[in-house]
């Protein structure tokens, strides 16, 4: 049976290394977008652009508004003369946030009362806007920390102050950063990589009509399938290694389990991922079908339902109840257990179960269709 | 000496909301050594008769022998003696001709097969361009290099899904030259084909129309078994010619052909002097009669009314 | 139906038509005038530049040089005249397959412009010509070759153009359909129609009025079916039924007074030079091998003859290159 394997695979790789495209897509694609998703895809705002309208024109008040310039979440970009001036600045999109500072601020702060400040938000992106919100909250916090230790230390002269305050402004509400998205972005790249190459693999052979000259050889179906899956499977290997190798190298991303449970997790997603590309070229006639059917199956629910971006706990029930069919899903929870968390099979044995039930239906499941489409 | 192929009662029918039946009983015997011809228009059923052959396609009812193997019993021995051209003739464009042959002679686990590979560059003339991409080969090329990847492990039988169709004259007849000096080493060809001329340059041909056989013979026996005469009568307007003449003659009888009309009369009602003094009597201008041998077509033609 | 202004009676003028893609010569000074309501056969092998001097002539590429005037438009200045005085089928390629008939028809309609009165007229002789009555609700997919073939020329010629191209109308269509099919042709040329096919049957080019073989991009023989074969005269063809064909033709085929030799089935054929006494020549080859004559008599070329011969030639010139 090896025999005939062989020029099965030589012929893929021979394929594959002269469609240039195949191979950018292949290989550099993964990598390349790591870093596209790595720089851009960073949810931490900085540099909004801040104008403060400062009534009070105190020393107070303008240690208070200088929390905010100081930290590297708000550029001051105008300091307003008066009130007027605030409308067309936000319509504009000059500003996307003003401080609205009272007259009576630091009179309410001596006098030991609330002292009000408005903060105008332009909430067109609701997203940021939040975040925005956030931070200010936090400045705010911290400042009126400060206020109150202060404060006591005045009036009860001389207490340490238990409680240490270290301005800390950053703030990061999901604990998005390139380090959490690289394991993401090993599952996403990987499932739309094996799936679709696969696919239109197979399918192409059927358009070609070459598919039919080889059932008149002695080759038997299963050889000529697994010798049209391996070289995908290899590339795919390549392509995650290269993946967590820039990781690595751009955004220290390290990986702190065993790297052979790592490998043996991928192993079995990839064979889950490469049976769906068969299942699918099973039932799509032409490559345009079996690409448009093979993307839409893997990117989107992937990126949206898998936990990648967007964490599964916010979502509705409904939604949430869908994401257990997602087997990108179960892989990123092993994928982070194993290189954020360094932790063994234990931990997500389940997820693990998962994987293996995948890759075994989607591979039964082609080879059975497989058998009666070859006769 | 056994047939190479024997058909037995052959039916194929393809299930869907409506079942179609693609070939209708059809049974007929193909001798070794010799060209053979699937002929009729398209739908008539001779590709899918022709992959049930190879084992491609798994048939309904009925038997086929390959070299006196069962294809439903014995598929891979009989699979090691067969070669198979598709209509797509199905190439890897983004392998040179080299590495076609070879692929083709591995998967059919031929050992040794340089010399083969040789030999057979040089008889489709394409050794100069070995290391080209087959994408890059003109038609007449990529269906010799198809040729010669379906010839790499020298099989018994060759079947030829319309390798011609759509080709020019020209190269068609380059092909059967080549074709015919295949034979010289005792292989068994069988080719399907629209073209009615092709099947006369065949040893024995099977005429197939909507899924039946009608007639399977040589095309001598089978254009003698035709039971009218064909007289050719030209003129310098041969319609208007015609237009007259339906006048006396039933339509089916009057075949125009540019400047010539083919007249079928019953065999040996009517000799070309005959002819000639009745166009004479009617006062129909002609310039000249003779009787020409039936063509393929006209018995093809007669068969299917 | 558009013709401009122009009575001659030639429908389509070329001269001097060429196109060259990059460095590569498609199309080489191809000169030649089709008359109003002719049938005119182009033929050739493909990639000589058939379907470039056709898509030239319907207005669809832009020539490098040289002229063509159809229906009176000029393909470089009035494509779109051109197209309006055209029709243009191709058998297996121009139907919607999952449309009905009449969806098909109305279709067409609809980008010929017709509409009203008019594409009613018109859509009940596409049928009738067809012979499709009945069948209009029937999906194109679903009739069988001789039927899609009437019902394409229909879809082609709605707009009733004075202009035709056919591309191998007949493709793959049994033999009785075929037959029908040129009675519609004639009958269109009949009407002042003219008619322009590409065929790759042989006996349909002994339809048509004017052949023209196109090789290696240049219009290497024009004529009349007649005119084409008597420029064999200086060849005389045989058919000869011997034992061993294959071995037979080797050994004439390499005697410098045989021109051409091909099989057919258990005969063969083969041309010679005329001033050669042939017969006994032939038996003398056949003779000497051991072979036994069992016929030889001589035929009249046909237009396949015609044609291996005159590409013969063109391939010994000196500045052919042959692939």
């Amino acid at each position: 049976m090896s025999i005939t394997l062989i020029p099965i695979v030589r012929k893929e790789f021979r394929q594959i290394r002269r469609d240039k495209r195949i191979l950018g897509v292949l290989l550099f694609i993964p990598a390349l977008m790591l870093l596209m998703f790595g720089y851009a895809l960073n949810f931490d705002v900085k540099h909004t652009s801040l104008a403060v309208y400062d009534e009070d024109m105190s020393r107070t008040s303008r240690e208070f508004a200088r929390q905010f310039w100081n930290s590297e979440f708000f550029d001051l970009k105008y300091y307003l003369k008066s009130k007027g001036e605030i409308n067309s600045l936000l319509d504009g999109e000059k500003v996307r946030i003003v401080l609205v500072i009272p007259s009576t601020f630091s009179k309410d702060l001596a006098r030991g009362q609330q002292a009000n400040v408005q903060v105008l938000v332009d909430g067109a992106n609701s997203f940021s806007a939040a975040t925005i919100i956030a931070y200010v909250n936090s400045i705010v916090q911290q400042y009126s920390l400060n206020v109150l230790a202060t404060a006591i230390q005045r009036s009860s002269g001389g207490v340490t102050v238990p409680i240490d305050f270290q301005p800390r402004v950053w703030y990061n509400p999901e604990l998005l950063s390139a380090r959490y998205l690289v394991p993401g972005l090993i599952a996403f790249i990987l499932m739309i990589v094996a799936v679709v190459s696969t696919s239109l693999s197979v399918v192409r052979e059927r358009e070609l009509g070459t598919m039919e000259q080889m059932m008149v050889s002695p080759i038997r179906p299963l050889e000529m399938i697994l010798g049209k899956t391996i070289p995908y499977m290899v590339i795919s290997l390549l392509a995650s290694a290269s993946i967590l190798a820039v990781g690595y190298l751009l955004f220290d991303v390290e990986i702190q389990g065993s790297l052979l449970l790592l490998f043996v997790v991928t192993f079995i997603f990839l064979l889950g991922s490469l049976g769906l590309g068969l299942l699918i070229s099973t039932v799509a006639e032409t490559q345009q079908v079996a690409f448009m059917i093979a993307a839409v199956s893997t990117m989107l629910p992937t990126f949206i339902l898998s936990g990648f971006v967007f964490p599964i706990r916010n979502m509705p029930i409904v939604i949430q109840a869908i994401t257990y069919l997602i087997p990108a899903r179960y892989f990123l929870v092993a994928l982070r257990s194993i290189i954020l968390k360094g932790v063994g099979v234990s931990a997500f044995w389940d997820q693990f179960l998962f994987l293996v039930l995948y890759a075994a239906l989607t591979i039964g499941a082609s080879s059975y269709r497989l058998r009666k489409l070859l006769y | 000496m056994q047939p190479a192929v024997v058909l037995d009662k052959l039916v194929k029918v393809f299930d869907g909301k409506t079942p179609v039946v693609a070939v209708d009983h059809v049974s007929f015997d193909v001798r070794r050594g010799e060209i053979f011809s699937l002929v009729g228009p398209d739908g008539a059923g001779k590709t899918t008769t022709i992959r049930m052959m190879c084992g491609v396609l798994p048939p309904t009812e009925g038997t086929i022998t390959l070299l006196g193997l069962d294809i439903r019993k014995d598929k891979d021995e009989i699979k090691k003696h067969i070669g198979y051209l598709s209509q797509k003739f199905s190439l890897y464009g983004d392998l040179t001709v080299d590495e076609n042959i070879d692929f083709f002679a591995e998967i059919h686990k031929v050992r040794d097969y340089r010399g083969r590979k040789e030999d057979l560059l040089q008889f489709t003339r394409l050794a100069p361009f070995r290391d080209r991409l087959a994408a890059r080969l003109s038609g007449g090329m990529k269906q010799k290099l198809a040729l010669a990847c379906t010839l790499v492990h020298a099989p018994d039988i060759i079947f030829l899904d319309e390798p011609t169709t759509g080709v020019d004259p020209v190269s068609r007849r380059d092909f059967w030259k080549i074709l015919s000096s295949l034979l010289k080493s005792g292989m068994t060809i069988i080719v399907t084909t629209p073209y009615l001329d092709e099947a006369e340059r065949s040893t024995r041909v099977a005429l197939m129309n909507e899924c039946r056989l009608l007639r399977c013979d040589t095309p001598e026996s089978v254009k003698d078994s035709f039971s009218s005469d064909v007289f050719e009568i030209t003129c310098e307007n041969a319609r208007a010619l015609r237009e007259t003449m339906k006048n006396t003659i039933s339509e089916q009888d009057i075949q125009l052909f540019g400047d010539r009309i083919h007249l079928l009369q019953p065999k040996g009602a009517m000799t070309q002097h005959d002819i000639q003094d009745q166009l004479k009597k009617q006062e129909i201008a002609f310039d000249s009669v003779r009787e020409i041998p039936a063509s393929l077509e006209d018995v093809f033609v007669s068969a299917i009314r | 139906m558009m013709m401009n202004n122009d009575t001659t009676n030639n429908a389509v003028v070329v001269e001097g038509l060429t196109k060259r893609f990059g460095r590569f010569v498609a199309v080489d000074n191809v000169s030649f005038t089709v008359r109003r309501g002719e049938v005119f056969g182009f033929l050739g092998p493909n990639g000589a530049g058939k379907s470039t001097t056709i898509r030239m002539l319907c207005g669809l590429l832009e020539p490098t040089s040289g002229s063509a005037t159809v229906g009176g438009f000029d393909v470089t200045s009035s494509p779109d005249g051109v197209k309006t005085t055209i029709g243009y089928m191709s058998q297996r390629f121009s139907l919607y397959e999952d449309l009905t008939v009449e969806q098909n028809i109305n279709f067409y309609g609809g980008i010929y412009g017709l509409e009203g009165e008019r594409l009613k007229e018109r859509k009940s002789w596409a049928i009738g010509m067809a012979g499709l009555k009945g069948k209009e609700q029937q999906l194109a997919h679903s009739l069988s070759g001789g039927w899609k073939q009437r019902l394409a020329l229909g879809c082609a010629t709605l707009h009733e153009p004075p202009i035709v191209f056919l591309d191998e109308p007949t493709g793959g269509v049994d033999p009785v359909s075929r037959r029908n099919f040129w009675d519609l042709i004639y009958s269109l040329s009949s009407r002042g129609v003219t008619v322009f096919v590409t065929t790759h049957y042989m006996d349909e080019a002994e339809h048509c009025n004017t052949i023209g073989l196109i090789y290696s991009g240049k219009l290497t023989a024009i004529g009349s079916p007649t005119e084409l074969k008597h420029k064999l005269d200086r060849y005389r063809i045989f058919e000869i039924r011997c034992e061993h064909p294959v071995d037979a033709m080797e050994q004439l085929q390499k005697q410098p007074w045989v021109v051409e030799t091909s099989i057919f089935g258990s005969s063969f054929h083969a041309s010679t030079l005329r001033d050669v006494d042939a017969f006994s020549e032939i038996e003398r080859v056949l003779a000497q091998r051991g072979i036994a004559l069992q016929r030889i008599e001589q035929i009249v070329p046909s237009l396949e003859d015609v044609f291996i011969h005159l590409i013969a030639e063109e391939d010994a010139k000196p500045h052919n290159n042959a692939s």
